[in-house]
């Protein structure tokens, strides 16, 4: 059986917690350090598939303004979000849209919608 | 000249839309926000990234997102009135405001009280002083995301970071997913001026190298930058010879820094306060100057939008108690000073009746410090006191000292970081 | 396609653009050609701003008089030109006897050369008026006749008056080459094309010696000279300063002043380093330090923390000692303005008229029947009052847009300055013409915007927008990026 101890920081909210996760055999056994249970749940995750909110802009056409800040609907696989950030990079939506529409539905088929991050209205 | 506004707010950011919101939830019958920008949100509009609103709106939001929720409360109702496209160009003791717009001209517009809501910019190479060219390519990274992110243009392709701010620090995240090389943050502190998360999630993830005690000390380049050089600093945070080495970029972006904007303020005539450059306020976040208030980073620079949300709604409300004449008039003052390792603290004065009041104090320490305790006292005497795990410059602390204890008080509040274990 | 002229005058800095405006009074067919993308970009932008009285060259030179001559004419084309001039008046000061012996010296000299009103005044005096300065100085000359201006304003002022007149000026076109036949010039080759002229005016500034050996006269060089300076937030410390304060002059330099500007701020420089490149205007930690320190013992209370830029310029420093002005004797049409120093801005009207002088009696050249003095008007939101604010904006509601927060200019102004005669193309030339990006923020908060309303003026893609020189571009399009990187 292989021991080990892992130091990471919470990035759950501004707090940033240190946290210290001890693994058996790569398997996270326990977490110490985190002041509330998202953090014990960030560092299982961080561990294992590891996961983040990617935030990007889309073109949007006839729009007030000429870029669309978009947000994914939860949290994505970490290791996908460079790819997903190059695939936003080619979008172009349409105004009028309401904060929270879904701009590209599963994205990349990883399951995850990407949403308007605000209104935009039609020029 | 018209209406008398019960509240005039010079400035449509989060400050600005949430002292809007307060001041009509407490009963201002006539509010107008006046904002410089084509749409209200601030600088929100253009920190597109998320981690804002977890205290205010229980939710993680973007910058857009938050701003939208803000304007959504404010925006159909009719006793608030915003103005876009509009500049102020003075605000008066009288509590008059002159201001110019595309679309109604110069105006001259009369409140009962004024709230200041104005924000901060940001700190350029010139206060720096960096030596080298003057070549294109060096912007504050505030401009740059300004360009990025709601105007469709990039600043460059091979990008260095002065200053671990959190600016800095999102942008180098930001400038990645774009397709550009971040070659690195450089830090003059040997310590980050960020939030962590924004390190591990920022600069972690893909791989991009902080120097910490480290600073620029040339910029190369006669049209476009073509290079930097960086050096590492001593404990004065002087360059040590022979530290240097040179970096390969097109681009500088500059996070060094914000300074709450207060050239009304100035012009106005307020007490400002030589460190966190805002003005002085009570509790209530009131001025030197009477019915004029000012809340959010013009007063002092806040690290999250909720806690500038928070003190804006203070301000709103009671610059709509004292339009309405409803405000009880205060007993006595106490200022509240800055002992041990604390560098500022937000109210700087206390105007308290005799029922008391509960206040929360915002501070911000002098150096990075871990497991202390923060102790206010009044005449010697113990008031409150908090242990804290950790304490770094660049996350302000907010302590709630509540009503009770503050029934009574007769002397100076000191609040102060108790070192001795 | 080839262009005709009667005279062609290299380089379009103040030295440049005062000769033009002048030359453009006759009936003479004149073309201004630059470099760089704007006027007033070389040493122009960044020297001292300050018009001397006139009592530091020595008499007889052409120094000495030009500047006295130049400081008399700017008196009187202040008002025609709407040049942005302050009449403070400028102090040396001394503070032990050797120095107080130099004042005698200079007050001598100033004398000689024709200064009015030149004073020496106690320390007490001295104080009076500037009450910032340090408590070591125990003297001053005081020369009442000195000023301080806006610098490339002053280019840019002539430049119009010029082009309103006829006159043509070339930008981004580079003299390669100046053709002669017999010893007499015929042409100015450049990268927009060849100009067949019958003159050639060189006010080539630290480039002037290389222009005239182009043509075939080697008889001077130029030892270019770097000076920094660095400029402090008008809100820093109002009033530190009210005019010009010099220290005592050395042998090779007038020292490191310190000075208020025409909008409020305060800046201190330059120091005096002799390079070889003559492009290097670059800032140094050493030479901020050295400016930074001469001016704490003129002013203790530098307000450090408000620096708000540094910057700085080269001098174009002459082998003859003094400027080279009139007819070259080697090379038949070549005029030299040249080695253009200090007090070369102060001396820009006079020098115009010397050379104009002479180029008039060459070519017979009359008077122009339909000449117009001073320059299109440019109007300021800061500077009306409440009535012509309000008519300002009802006649152009980009007047009621401002753009630079920091100096209150707005979209109307920016739009003017990039319209107007000879007009700003790029984003220093705005920052010249109207001051926008020229406050505490930089260009933070306005520079993004000017770049827009550049673009779309000039009907060209932000992409390739312009911060100063040719190929200082500032953005990118991200769609470039993603063809490219992604």
């Amino acid at each position: 059986m292989k021991s080990e101890k892992r130091t990471l920081h919470c990035i759950c909210c501004p707090l940033g917690c240190e946290i210290t996760a001890s693994l058996e055999d790569g398997q996270v056994v326990a977490v110490c350090g985190n002041s509330c249970p998202r953090g014990e749940k960030y560092a299982r995750e961080e561990l294992t598939a590891p996961q983040r909110m990617l935030t990007m802009t889309v073109r949007i056409l006839q729009g007030k303004l000429p870029l669309l800040p978009v947000v994914s609907a939860r949290a994505l696989p970490k290791e996908r979000i460079s790819d997903c950030a190059r695939a936003l990079r080619r979008i172009t939506a349409k105004a009028p849209v309401r904060a929270g529409d879904v701009i590209v539905p599963d994205l990349l088929g990883l399951g995850v919608d990407i949403l308007a991050s605000r209104d935009m209205d039609h020029i | 000249m018209g209406e008398i506004y019960d509240v005039i707010i010079v400035g449509g950011g989060p400050a600005g839309l949430a002292a809007a919101y307060s001041a009509w939830q407490n009963g201002a019958g006539s509010i107008l926000v006046l904002e410089r920008d084509r749409e209200p949100g601030g600088i929100l509009q253009q920190c597109i990234h998320n981690g804002f609103g977890l205290h205010h709106f229980k939710e993680e939001l973007t910058g857009p997102g938050y701003a939208q929720r803000c304007y959504d409360l404010v925006k159909d109702k009719p006793e608030i009135s915003i103005m876009v496209d509009t500049m102020v160009l003075a605000v008066r003791p009288d509590k008059t405001v002159c201001a110019v717009s595309p679309e109604r001209g110069r105006m001259e517009l009369q409140g009962k009280t004024i709230v200041l809501t104005m924000g901060c910019r940001e700190r350029t190479r010139g206060a720096i002083r960096i030596p080298g060219e003057r070549p294109a390519g060096v912007y504050t990274a505030g401009a740059a995301q300004r360009m990025v992110n709601m105007e469709g243009y990039l600043p460059g392709h091979k990008i260095v970071i002065l200053g671990s701010g959190d600016i800095g620090l999102i942008m180098a995240r930001r400038m990645t997913l774009e397709g550009c090389k971040v070659q690195g943050v450089f830090e003059i502190c040997p310590f980050s001026n960020g939030l962590t998360r924004n390190l591990v999630q920022c600069l972690d993830d893909y791989g991009i190298p902080l120097y910490l005690s480290h600073t620029i000390t040339q910029i190369q380049g006669k049209e476009r930058v073509t290079g930097i050089t960086a050096a590492r600093v001593d404990e004065h945070m002087c360059p040590v010879p022979g530290t240097d080495f040179a970096v390969d970029c097109d681009t500088v972006l500059l996070s060094v820094g914000l300074i709450p904007e207060n050239e009304l303020s100035r012009s106005l005539g307020i007490e400002l306060h030589p460190l966190t450059n805002g003005p002085v306020v009570d509790q209530h976040r009131a001025t030197s100057l009477p019915g004029i208030f000012a809340a959010g980073n013009v007063v002092h620079v806040h690290d999250l939008v909720d806690f500038v949300s928070d003190e804006a709604a203070i301000a709103g409300k009671y610059a709509a108690l004292t339009a309405a004449g409803k405000l009880a008039a205060a007993e006595r003052t106490l200022p509240v000073v800055t002992g041990n390792a604390v560098r500022t603290c937000v109210p700087q004065r206390l105007r308290l009746t005799d029922e008391g009041e509960s206040v929360r104090l915002f501070m911000r320490v002098t150096k990075p410090i871990r497991r202390v305790k923060l102790v206010i006292r009044s005449g010697g005497n113990l008031i409150l006191s908090k242990n804290l795990l950790a304490a770094k410059p660049s996350e302000m602390i907010a302590v709630d000292l509540p009503a009770g204890k503050t029934v009574g008080l007769q002397d100076d509040l000191v609040v102060a970081i108790d070192e001795e274990e | 396609m080839d262009r005709e002229a009667d005279v062609v005058v290299i380089g379009g800095g103040i030295t440049g653009t005062a000769i033009l405006a002048e030359l453009a009074r006759y009936d003479l067919h004149c073309v201004l050609v630059e470099k760089e993308p704007d006027i007033a970009a070389g040493t122009t932008k960044a020297n001292s701003a300050v018009l001397h009285a006139g009592f530091d060259a020595p008499q007889g030179s052409m120094k000495a008089r030009m500047n006295v001559a130049g400081n008399r004419l700017y008196h009187e084309l202040q008002e025609q030109l709407d040049l942005d001039i302050q009449w403070t008046g400028s102090l040396v000061v001394a503070t032990d006897a050797a120095e107080e012996a130099v004042l005698h010296e200079l007050l001598a000299r100033g004398q000689a050369n024709g200064v009015p009103d030149l004073a020496i005044w106690d320390g007490k005096k001295v104080h009076e008026q500037e009450p910032n300065l340090s408590l070591q100085i125990r003297a001053a000359l005081w020369a009442p006749t000195a000023g301080i201006c806006w610098p490339f304003g002053l280019a840019i002022a002539f430049a119009e008056n010029a082009v309103q007149n006829g006159a043509e000026i070339l930008r981004e076109c580079e003299v390669t080459g100046i053709r002669t036949e017999a010893g007499k010039i015929t042409a100015v080759e450049t990268t927009a094309g060849l100009i067949r002229t019958r003159w050639v005016v060189n006010a080539g500034g630290v480039e002037a010696d290389r222009v005239s050996q182009w043509a075939g006269d080697v008889s001077f060089s130029i030892q270019p000279r770097k000076g920094e300076y660095v400029l402090f937030d008008k809100t820093a410390q109002p009033d530190l300063v009210k005019g010009v304060i010099f220290p005592t002059p050395s042998r090779t330099s007038k020292g490191i002043l310190v000075c208020a500007t025409t909008h409020g701020n305060v800046f201190v420089g330059p120091n005096a380093q002799n390079i070889e490149d003559r492009e290097d205007t670059a800032v140094t930690a050493a030479g901020m330090a050295e400016i930074l320190s001469g001016a704490r013992k003129l002013v203790p209370k530098i307000p450090m923390g408000a620096a708000i830029t540094e910057f700085a310029g080269i001098r174009a420093v002459s082998s003859t000692g003094d400027f080279v002005l009139g007819f070259s004797k080697n090379v038949d049409g070549l005029v030299q303005a040249a080695g253009i120093q200090s007090p070369g801005l102060t001396s820009a009207p006079a020098i115009a008229r010397y050379i104009a002088g002479l180029l008039v009696k060459a070519s017979k050249a009359a008077l122009r029947a339909d000449y117009q003095a001073g320059r299109p008007a440019h109007p300021t939101l800061r500077t009306l009052t409440p009535d012509g604010q309000e008519k300002l904006i009802a006649g152009d509601s980009r007047y009621g847009r401002v753009i630079c927060r920091c100096e209150t200019i707005t979209e109307g102004e920016i739009v003017d300055a990039i319209h107007r005669p000879c007009g700003a193309r790029t984003v220093d030339g705005v920052k010249r013409r109207t001051r926008a990006g020229m406050g505490r923020c930089q260009g933070g908060f306005c520079g993004p915007r000017i770049v827009q309303i550049l673009a779309r003026e000039l009907k060209i893609p932000v992409s390739s927008v312009r911060k100063e020189t040719r190929a200082s571009y500032m953005y990118y399009d991200k769609d470039e990026m993603s063809g490219g990187n992604a």
